[in-house]
This record gives structure tokens, C-alpha cells and sequence, in this order.
């Protein structure tokens, strides 16, 4: 399957892409598996996910959590929290 | 009124009057209009401000935004409100969200305000980057914007994701 993963804000920058396809060799999978296939990678991505700074994920623009399941296709996207107002 | 709930997020500054005078426009029953304006600091945690840089996520800010006034329709009679938050670069002084809220009395149109700003500042997804003299940081959320939103919930213990 192949979900689109987006970054905002710190997380955008610390990563250095704002967007990519990622293709999980698996017929179903959570968050968490995604977060484990890219933090497989290694820096920046290894540092990004693990960091002490506070994760928060949305899936097909709904907050998710990391037991949320995905579909083929989803937007999953990865921010610290928001800061607006 | 032309367009009773609302929400616009633009890079463009907008007009407190303009828009003051839009939302009302022909309308007779609103006995009470609230406003809100969040501007520019020029120092936050001792730092001077020489800009604020704002970014959003498209599609999905301004569904947050409409749930949060939704949210505030259930809870109280209002007849309108307008929501408009800025994107982009800003200086101090700069406005960067603005609130309107119209209902035929006080306590509604006020207390929905907050209500809508609370949850904005804790629930839409913007960022903001500040530029100082020593350099560029990320504004990191604070504990005391969670417990605002808390505050509204506090019979319910609904957690919004913050």
C-alpha cells in the first residue's frame, strides 16, 4: 500500500521534505508502522519521530492516533502541535 | 447578513471596519456582537520580534475551523460569525486572527468568542516561526492554551487532541 506523508513546521524543516509517497510492503498497517518504516531510514527521520517533542498525527485530515488504521491511498500528516490565534 | 458562519484563512491583512460592517450587513437581530483581534507581539519570551511567520495545512485547517464554530452553534443562539486568520509573513502590530460572533444577547455572543479562540489556538492547524535578533525559532505550544480549551469541557472530560 501507499499512503502521501506530509510534514509541517519544525517537523517539515527537520526532515527537509514538506511531502512523498511512502510504499509500506504490507496489506494493512497503522501509524505506527508508518513511523516505524520511516524512522528505519535513519537521520533525519530517526531523531524526528523518537524525539522527546510531542507528535501529532492526522490521517485524511482528522486527528489520528498511532493505533489509527490506513487505507491505501491515505494522507497522513505529521506536525508538532499548533500554535495558532 | 450576507454570510453568517464564515471562516477565511488569507494572507492578505484584512479590515476590522470592513468586516465588522460586512458581517452585519442589513441585519436587525443581533442585539450583541463580539469581537476578537490576536496581534503581533514585538517580544515574546524576552525576545524582540522582527517577524512572525505563519503556515497552515490547506483542506484541513479550514474543516477544523467550521467544526469549531459548529461546536459553538450547539451551544449557544448565535446568528452569525466570522472567522478570518492570517497566513504568511507578519510583523509586530500586525493583526493575525479576528473573531466575530452576533447573537441577540451578551452573554452568547461573549462567551462564544472565547469559546471559538480557545479551541483555534489549540485545535487549527497553524504554525507559527518567530525571527529575533539571535536567530529563527519555533513557537512551541503552551500548557496554558490546553487548559483554556479545558475549561469549556470541564463536566464533559472531552479531550480534542491538543
Amino acid at each position: 500500500m501507499k499512503v502521501q506523508v506530509l510534514y509541517f513546521g519544525e517537523l517539515r524543516e527537520t526532515v527537509g521534505v514538506a511531502s512523498e509517497v511512502v510504499a509500506l510492503d504490507l496489506p494493512a498497517a497503522t501509524v505506527t508502522a508508518l513511523l516505524h518504516a520511516l524512522m528505519s531510514r535513519g537521520e533525519p527521520w530517526g531523531d524526528a519521530l523518537s524525539s522527546s517533542e510531542p507528535l501529532r498525527v492526522a490521517v485524511d485530515q482528522e486527528m489520528a492516533t498511532l493505533r489509527t488504521e490506513l487505507s491505501d491511498g491515505a494522507e497522513v500528516a505529521l506536525f508538532r502541535p499548533v500554535t495558532g490565534g | 447578513m450576507t454570510q453568517p458562519f464564515e471562516v477565511r484563512v488569507q494572507s492578505e491583512p484584512f479590515n476590522f471596519g470592513h468586516e465588522y460592517e460586512s458581517f452585519l450587513d442589513g441585519d436587525r437581530a443581533a442585539g450583541a456582537v463580539a469581537s476578537f483581534v490576536g496581534r503581533v507581539r514585538q517580544t515574546n519570551d524576552d525576545q524582540d520580534i522582527k517577524t512572525l511567520n505563519l503556515e497552515h495545512y490547506p483542506g484541513m485547517t479550514e474543516k477544523v475551523m467550521r467544526e469549531v464554530l459548529h461546536q459553538a452553534q450547539e451551544r449557544w443562539p448565535l446568528l452569525g460569525a466570522r472567522v478570518i486568520h492570517r497566513v504568511g509573513e507578519l510583523e509586530p502590530g500586525d493583526n493575525i486572527v479576528l473573531v466575530l460572533t452576533a447573537s441577540a444577547h451578551r452573554h452568547a455572543a461573549l462567551d462564544a468568542c472565547a469559546f471559538i479562540m480557545d479551541h483555534l489556538k489549540t485545535r487549527a492547524t497553524f504554525w507559527k516561526k518567530e525571527t529575533t535578533p539571535v536567530g529563527e525559532r519555533w513557537v512551541k505550544g503552551r500548557h496554558s492554551d490546553q487548559q483554556a480549551q479545558a475549561r469549556w469541557h470541564a463536566d464533559k472530560k472531552e479531550s480534542d487532541h491538543g
